[in-house]
């Protein structure tokens, strides 16, 4: 079908995708059972025991630095540069910097797991390192885009694939983002005070914030969906037109998006009026990422029923249909108005990035492992199937108790007596919070028991083991 | 806003939601490819090829449906720059339509109350029920749901007062708040050992055990230092806020190690007058429920 002759195999460098692999699962697990203690401490509150480096606010930033820029930054970097290279038909266009990127955005990690707990921060969220972590950030992205963009410069194929497009465009907002957003002026090496003050410093931050999940924890991760999928169900993208339009209707759209964290607050009205219509014209390009993916399975469905790896990618899927159909939903004032500032927002955002990101994450670096190891599949395919059942109960679980507590306090909140003093006060609704609490703990604890069978079965597998019996399925 | 900035804001808009259009027009395809597999674009990527289907209709519709409610909420709301819309809301405005019913429906509620003198209140029923009210929504967070304060907030229900317990004084503390200010002594006593001496002179004010001969050392100091505001019998001044030390009720908590700190580093608390927060007749009722509170208490 294809009508370009390409050269013989390139000497990839899968080496430094190998490396990023296995640090997306060690962060994973990092990340995930820092996110699972203070999910314990909500529960059961003396837990940290009075000490500070334990306490719910210097760990709740570890949790959030840990899986979306270590899990999920190491996830991108990985499939990133391994897409770029053999979609370009081509090796990556510097080694040397490649490592590069590998150190220091390991480094930057390990900074942020240090200074965090000690309590630096710039107090923004997402964004909470400060000034010179911001600094070599800056530094090692930028040598990532070099990496990126070098190698689809030396391609050999005619045409850029549609994953790198999504890849492109993450990388480049990034950056964009994170200089933009972390200007500040430093009083210290461990302090510095926003460039922006009052409502245009909330505003810059969720111009941000919304970004980083929309071109991080969005357009990245399509790029990872638009590989992985194809090629783990062996079948050709459902329609190339669709992803042209959805593209360019993403990335135009979700730029405009952060003010819808702002709604009743003293951003002007114009201001969220376009972050809400924005966010809700994002309901169909975001579709479209979903559709093209599953539609992609139509002649190869029957594969889910041997494959855990096409579950993985196939359910994340599902899950960031649910998640992008609740996040326009949730931009509308009136549901604001009830969604705002409870834990519905924090079951949203477990429900894009535990289902979306870590579960399509999960399916590529499964795909990957086998293939950086020389192998026909991993280790064991029945723990992969394992893995598989624990993230889907784990987040559902997770989802559905915030969805209860969201709603109850949202409820509770705006309920008046008959003298129009408030019926609850604000611990009642805590208390009523207790169950879902528990239930949220349960099945974080689940997902993150999910990744330690994935540690286990990596090391089987990139040791070379084999199981005595053959690999049933 | 400035002209500049209303084109900027309404040109980027319009121009982002046009070229959102004009894409998902332009790669429309009415035609689906007939009988057995649809065509590709001809191109393949790691063995990957792409088809070249129509986007699903449902869903070309449905972003049909969404770009038209936005035109339509951009022409009813405010969001094209400075233009008002069509509705001329705003945040301000819903917010100030809100409270002026609330205040029709509630405001005789609370007009009965508030030419009751706060004796009375306080022994009201319904009186007493919303001021319960009131305090679980605006005082429960420092003094606790149950009134009994925390370390730093007073308890309300024991009638030991730092600025007096009469009902008008009460009032007074909510409506303008209170600023107590407790300077550090540290360089005046000569020292921490000036402060360890001090802290047994102050506990041996309410009987408490303590170090005869250290409190002996400091009397002389604590006439010249503190008498001034906690008076020389040490039973404080409620006109200045400054505690009680004889009576063993102690606001940032009475082991030696906490009363070392207060004296060293002194203490800052302050109450936020609530006048700018909450309405006239909510204060009055507020007033009457923590006067209710000690009512059967001793006084002290």
């Amino acid at each position: 079908m294809s009508t370009e002759t390409l050269g013989p195999t390139p000497a990839y460098n899968f080496n430094v995708v190998k490396w990023f692999s296995i640090m997306t699962v060690i962060w994973g697990v990092v990340g995930m059972t820092v996110g699972v203690i203070i999910a314990a401490e909500l529960y059961w509150p003396d837990l940290n025991q009075g000490i500070q480096y334990l306490h719910f606010g210097r760990l709740r930033p570890l949790h959030t630095n840990a899986v979306i820029f270590a899990f999920g930054g190491c996830a991108l970097m990985a499939t990133s540069l391994y897409v770029v290279q053999r979609t370009c038909h081509t090796a990556l266009v510097s080694n040397a910097l490649a490592w590069f990127v590998f150190w220091g955005w390991n480094l930057i990690i390990v900074a942020a797991a240090i200074t965090l707990p000690l309590g630096f921060t710039s107090g923004k969220e997402y964004a909470e390192l400060e000034w010179p972590i911001d600094i070599a950030i800056a530094v090692v992205w930028v040598a990532y885009a070099v990496v990126f963009f070098g190698t689809i410069m030396k391609r050999q194929t005619s045409h850029i694939y549609v994953a790198n497009w999504f890849f492109g465009a993450f990388i480049i907002t990034v950056a964009v983002l994170h200089i933009v957003n972390s200007a500040a002026m430093p009083v210290h090496m461990f302090k510095s005070y926003s460039a922006y003050a009052g409502a245009m410093d909330a505003m810059v931050q969720w111009w941000y914030g919304h970004n980083a999940v929309g071109f991080f924890l969005t357009a990245g991760f399509l790029g990872i969906m638009y590989y992985f999928v194809p090629k783990q169900a062996g079948r050709p993208v459902y329609s190339y037109r669709l992803s042209i339009v959805h593209f360019w209707a993403l990335i135009s759209l979700y730029i405009w998006a952060g003010p819808h964290h702002l709604h009743y607050t003293a951003l002007p009205d114009w201001a969220q009026s376009l972050g809400m219509v924005m966010s809700l014209i994002l309901l169909a390009p975001s579709w479209g990422g979903m559709i093209n993916g599953i539609m992609t399975l139509s002649g190869a469905w029957h594969k889910l029923r041997t494959d855990p790896t096409l579950r993985f990618l196939v359910v994340s899927l599902s899950f960031y249909g649910m998640s992008t159909f609740e996040g326009p939903m949730m931009a509308i004032k009136t549901v604001n108005a009830l969604s705002h500032y409870t834990d519905w927002t924090i079951g949203h955002v477990h429900s894009g990035a535990l289902g979306w990101v870590a579960m399509v994450s999960i399916g590529a670096i499964y795909h990957l492992l086998p293939k950086l190891s020389d192998r026909e599949e991993m280790y064991s395919v029945g723990l992969v199937n394992l893995h598989f059942w624990l993230a889907t109960i784990g987040t559902v679980l997770y989802i559905a108790a915030m969805w209860v507590n969201g709603i109850t306090q949202g409820l509770m909140w705006r309920l008046y007596n008959e003298d129009g003093t408030l019926t609850y006060s604000f611990v009642e609704s805590v208390i009523a919070s207790y169950p879902g609490y528990f239930v949220r703990f349960i099945g974080g604890a689940m997902f993150t028991a999910g990744m330690l069978i994935m540690v286990y079965n990596m090391v089987k597998t990139l040791r070379g083991d084999q199981k005595s019996e053959p690999a049933a399925a | 806003m400035s002209l500049f900035w209303n084109i900027w804001i309404i040109g980027l808009t319009l121009i982002c939601l046009a070229l959102v259009t004009w894409v998902l027009f332009a790669n429309r395809k009415i035609k689906v490819d007939k009988d057995g597999e649809p065509v590709t674009t001809g191109h393949e990527y790691d063995g990957i090829e792409e088809y070249d289907n129509p986007m699903p209709k449902w869903w070309f519709n449905l972003f049909i449906l969404t770009l038209v409610f936005s035109v339509a909420y951009l022409f009813l709301y405010p969001g094209l720059g400075s233009y008002k819309g069509f509705f001329n809301w705003t945040q301000i405005n819903q917010w100030e339509a809100e409270m002026e019913a609330a205040q029709k429906q509630y405001g005789p509620i609370y007009a009965k109350f508030a030419d009751m003198p706060l004796e009375e209140v306080a022994l009201h029923p319904q009186g007493k029920k919303i001021g319960a009210r009131l305090f679980a929504d605006n005082c429960a967070v420092c003094h606790g749901s149950d009134a009994r304060g925390a370390q730093g907030f007073p308890n309300l229900t024991d009638n030991d007062w730092l600025y007096g317990g009469k009902p008008e004084q009460i009032l007074h503390s909510i409506k303008e708040g209170r600023v107590a200010a407790m300077p550090s002594w540290t360089a005046a006593l000569g020292g921490m050992d000036g402060v360890d001496a001090m802290s047994h002179y102050v506990m041996s004010l309410s009987g408490r055990q303590h170090d005869k001969s250290k409190a002996a050392t400091s009397s002389t100091q604590y006439m010249q230092m503190c008498a001034a505001c906690h008076g020389a019998d040490g039973k404080g001044n409620q006109t200045l806020g400054a505690p009680n030390l004889t009576d063993n009720i102690w606001l940032y908590g009475g082991s030696q190690r906490r009363i070392i700190e207060s004296i060293d580093k002194g203490r800052a608390g302050v109450m936020p007058a609530q006048k700018n927060l909450l309405q006239e007749e909510k204060i009055h009722l507020l007033a009457a429920y923590v006067y209710s509170l000690s009512l059967d208490e001793e006084p002290k």
